[in-house]
Parts: structure tokens; sequence; C-alpha cells
């Protein structure tokens, strides 16, 4: 198969950026996508070119790195999964793909298609975790947890951080994310003590690092890797409200 | 006192109050429109007339009024602020878009729907309400208590066919303003529920589309009936 890629490309943070084409032959269908841009960059590399930079590690869909949008969604058209995992047998030959870092205020461009996604751990780091002592490990029955809500937590606890639902929103809203920690935490026993805390926490610092506000389009759930649904984003409203006006935090 | 403000200020509090006064507004719709329907009478106008001299008079309806004046006014602030900064979020845009597969349209243009809104309640006021308040306007006399002919002006409106378009095209717009907002307004509430979703995305499509369309059949009537 072949392609026209149009790939964005910045050296720096500070430099204005802008589209680069290339043209990839020879591409086999059952490549991933990050192997067919492995091979232009083995290209660009043996004409003494710089490579495009992204983010990746783990290449199997659970660390979330790597990130870019794909013909204008997030990880590409096919949903439910990362970038690492689309095959180009999801394109048709000769298809033009135009690959675009994410977009947003708080993710600046750190070099082409790599952004800092730091205030994703400060949103984290405010709360989303369970710090209070909770002694040994239990016996597993000894807290019994409704299987509705324990499916609840699996589902929200499947976010892997990647910003696909900043880089979709219209306003670069961090709330999918932000609320899929929130909800995890506050549907189990063991999140409870700190709920209240949490849910003001996590809220304030996504609000410091300048994200967007959500509109309830919907866009994030359909393109995160996920499908992290937007009864996430109710809940940690309702989270939210509810530890404002009854928290001891005046 | 300080955590109240920080409440309202912060983008849920302030998508609170977008869903609270969204709602009112679609309360205030509902009455405004079996209001609007007793221009359908053939009586010479006597129904709506003592409908609108019980509106202008009653002290209750003052009161919700002005309630629904700074509703509206709330909605519209907040919305703004919102918007910018959305806006703000996102200083460079994606060269290819994802469009409908992701969202629908009338969820990305609420703010493009919320200002023609703007201007057609702009209009709306200037047309009716500021000319029965202080304008001139033909008095009637029915059971022997003198008041506007609220009616005639109504009537007389209707019979320009821009006003009547106008009027059809800005009811279109709300349409879409509704379609998304009417179950928006619960989802930003926290009412999320597998049990209640349905029915509230059902009643939003229904009153989205009910709702606008009877309020345009209204001049659409009376435009045919004047005329013919
Ligand atoms: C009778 C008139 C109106 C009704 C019934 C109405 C109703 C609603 C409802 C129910 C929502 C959903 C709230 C939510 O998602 O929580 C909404 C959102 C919105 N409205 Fe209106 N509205 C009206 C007029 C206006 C006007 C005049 C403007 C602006 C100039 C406006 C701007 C907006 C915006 C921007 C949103 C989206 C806010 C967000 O998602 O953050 N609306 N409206
Ligand atoms: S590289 Fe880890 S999710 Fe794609």
């Amino acid at each position: 198969m072949n392609h026209k890629l149009n790939i964005w490309r910045q050296k720096n943070a500070n430099d204005k950026g802008k589209f680069y084409t290339y043209e990839v032959s020879g591409v086999s269908p059952d490549q991933s996508f990050l192997e067919m841009i492995d091979e232009l960059n083995d290209d660009l590399t043996r004409k003494g070119e710089d490579p495009v930079h992204f983010d990746h590690d783990c290449r199997e869909g659970i660390c979330g790195a790597c990130s870019m949008v794909i013909n204008g969604h997030a990880h590409g058209p096919k949903g439910l999964i990362t970038t690492c995992q689309l095959h180009m047998r999801s394109f048709s030959d000769g298809e033009e793909i135009t690959i675009e870092p994410w977009r947003a205020k708080p993710f600046p461009v750190i070099k082409d298609l790599v952004v800092d996604r730091t205030p994703m751990d400060r949103i984290i780091q405010a709360g989303g975790y369970v710090s209070v002592n909770t002694g040994g490990t239990p016996d597993a029955n000894a807290i019994p947890i409704a299987k509705h809500l324990a499916d609840t937590a699996m589902d929200a606890a499947q976010c892997i951080g990647c910003g696909a639902c900043v880089a979709t929103c219209k306003n670069a809203s961090a709330m999918l994310f932000t609320a899929a920690k929130i909800s995890q935490l506050a549907v189990l026993p063991q999140g409870n003590a700190e709920r209240a805390n949490r849910a003001e926490k996590m809220i304030a610092v996504m609000e410091e690092e300048g994200f967007g506000g959500c509109t309830n389009t919907g866009a994030c759930e359909v393109e995160c890797p996920k499908g992290i649904s937007l009864e996430h984003i109710a809940r940690a409203h309702r989270e939210y409200m509810s530890a404002k006006f009854s928290s001891h935090n005046v | 006192m300080s955590w109240i403000i920080n409440t309202l200020t912060s983008t849920i509090g302030r998508k609170v109050i977008m869903a609270l006064t969204g709602l009112f507004l679609i309360l205030f719709l509902a009455v405004h429109l079996v209001g609007n329907l007793q221009l359908l009478y053939h009586d010479g106008g006597e129904a709506f007339n003592l409908y609108t001299q019980f509106m202008a008079h009653n002290p209750l309806i003052q009161i919700v009024s002005k309630g629904n004046f700074f509703f509206i006014f709330l909605h519209i602030f907040v919305s703004l602020t919102l918007y910018v900064r959305n806006k703000k979020a996102r200083p460079i845009g994606y060269k290819v878009s994802a469009g409908n597969s992701n969202s629908t349209w009338s969820s990305r243009s609420m703010a493009l729907l919320g200002t023609f809104i703007l201007i057609f309640i702009g209009l709306h006021l200037y047309g009716f309400w500021f000319n029965l308040k202080f304008g001139e306007v033909a008095m009637v006399t029915i059971d022997g208590v003198s008041m506007h002919n609220a009616y005639a002006l109504v009537a007389e409106s209707y019979t320009i066919p821009g006003v009547v378009a106008f009027y059809i095209f800005s009811m279109i717009v709300l349409a879409f303003h509704l379609w998304h907002g009417f179950a928006s307004a619960f989802q930003s509430l926290g009412l999320n529920h597998p049990k209640y979703n349905g029915i509230i995305s059902g009643m939003g499509k229904l009153y989205a589309v009910i709702i606008p369309a009877l309020f345009a059949l209204i001049p659409i009537y009376m435009y045919l009936n004047n005329a013919g």
C-alpha cells in the first residue's frame, strides 16, 4: 500500500511548526501504524534527516503513550484501540493520512507529535489515590462490594491516561480523565474516606491547569480507546457538588 | 462564604447553573406556548387579550417575569464565560476534524445557536413586550375593562412574510439548541442512570421538536388566515 502522510513537525515548544508531506510505499496491511512510522523514520535517518518524534512505550494498548490524532480521530479512525494497536489495513490504499499532535493549551508540544502531558499527572497527584492506612491484606470476601459497583470501578480503572479525551474534546476538557478516577475510587469502600477531598482537589487542579469545561458533546466517550462512559462524568459532578456543599473545607 | 463563590465559579458549578437556568427556560417555554395558543381562537382576539391583560397585571406573574429575565441573563452570562474559557483551552485547532462522527452538530454549536436565540429574543421583546409596555398600542374593551389590543399587534406583524419567516427560522434554531440542551441539562446535574437515560433523551427530542413546531405553527396559521 502507498500513502501520502501529512505530519505535523515542530522543533520545540517555541517553534511555530508546520505540516510536512511524506510519501510511503510498500506498506504492509499487517503493519501497525507505529511500524509504518518506524519505517518512515528509518528512511529519514538513512537520508540524514531528523526522524519524526512520537511517544510510544508498551505498544500493546496499556500505557497510553502513543498519542496522535490521525485524520481527525484521537488514536485513529477505529474505535476502542490505541494508535499502537491500529493496523494499516484500516486504511485504503492511497489514502492520504494527516497526523497531528494532541492540541490543548495545557499540553504544549515538546517536539513533533510529542506533547507534555504532565498536567494529567498533577491531577492524579491531587487525590487520585487512597492514602488512608488500610492495614494488612484483608480476606478476599471480608469487604462485600456489590457486583455492579465492582464493575463500575473496573470500567473506570481502565483509563490509561492517554489524554485522547482532552485531544478530542472541542474544549480540551479533561473531565472524562478526571472523572474516571474520581468515580473509580468513589464507588469502592476503600476510597470512601477521602472521597469528598478527592473530588474537590482533583477538580481544582484540573481547572488550574487550564483545561476547558465539559459541554456534554460526548466526543470523548466515542474516541476513548477504553470506552470510558459519560456516566463517570455525571458521577464526578455529583461527587464534586455534594463535596462542595458538605465537606469540611470551608 | 468563599466556598460558595468557589463552587459557583468552578466549571462544574457554572455547568450546573447552565443546566438549572436552561431547565427553567424550558418550563417557561411551555407556559409561554400555552399563552400563545390563545391566538388560535376565532374570537377576534378576546382570549389572547384577556391572557395578556392577566400576565401584565397579576403580581405573582410580575415576580416570575423578573425571575425569568434574571435567569435568561444568567444563562447567557455564564455561557459566555464558559465559552471564553473553552476557546482558550484550544488555541491551535486541528487541520482535520472528526465532524459528526463523534458528536452531534447541535452539541458543538450551542453558543452559535444561543447567540441566534438571543437576537431573536431581542427583536421579540422589542416588537411585543416593549411596545405593550412603553409603546402606543390600540385599546380594546372586553367585559367593560379597557385593555391593550395585543392580539391586533401580533396579528398585524404576522401579515409580514419576512416576520413570519424569521420566526420560523428562529424556532428551528431553538429546536437544535434543545435537541442537545434538554438531555444535557440532566447530565450536568449528575442525573445519569440507566433506568432514566432513555426516557430523558426521548422526552428531550420530543420536546425539542414539538414545542418549537407548535410555536412556529401559530404565525403560519395566522398569516394564512389573514391573507386568505
Ligand atoms: C429560551 C431560550 C433557551 C433555552 C430554553 C435554553 C436551554 C438550554 C439548556 C437546557 C441547556 C443545557 C444546559 C446544560 O448542558 O447543562 C443550554 C445550554 C446552553 N445555552 Fe441555552 N437556552 C436558551 C437560550 C440561550 C441563549 C440566549 C444563549 C446565549 C446567548 C444560550 C447559550 C447556551 C450555551 C452556550 C449552552 C451550552 C453551555 C455548556 O454546555 O456549557 N442559550 N441551553
Ligand atoms: S504504546 Fe502503550 S498504549 Fe500505545
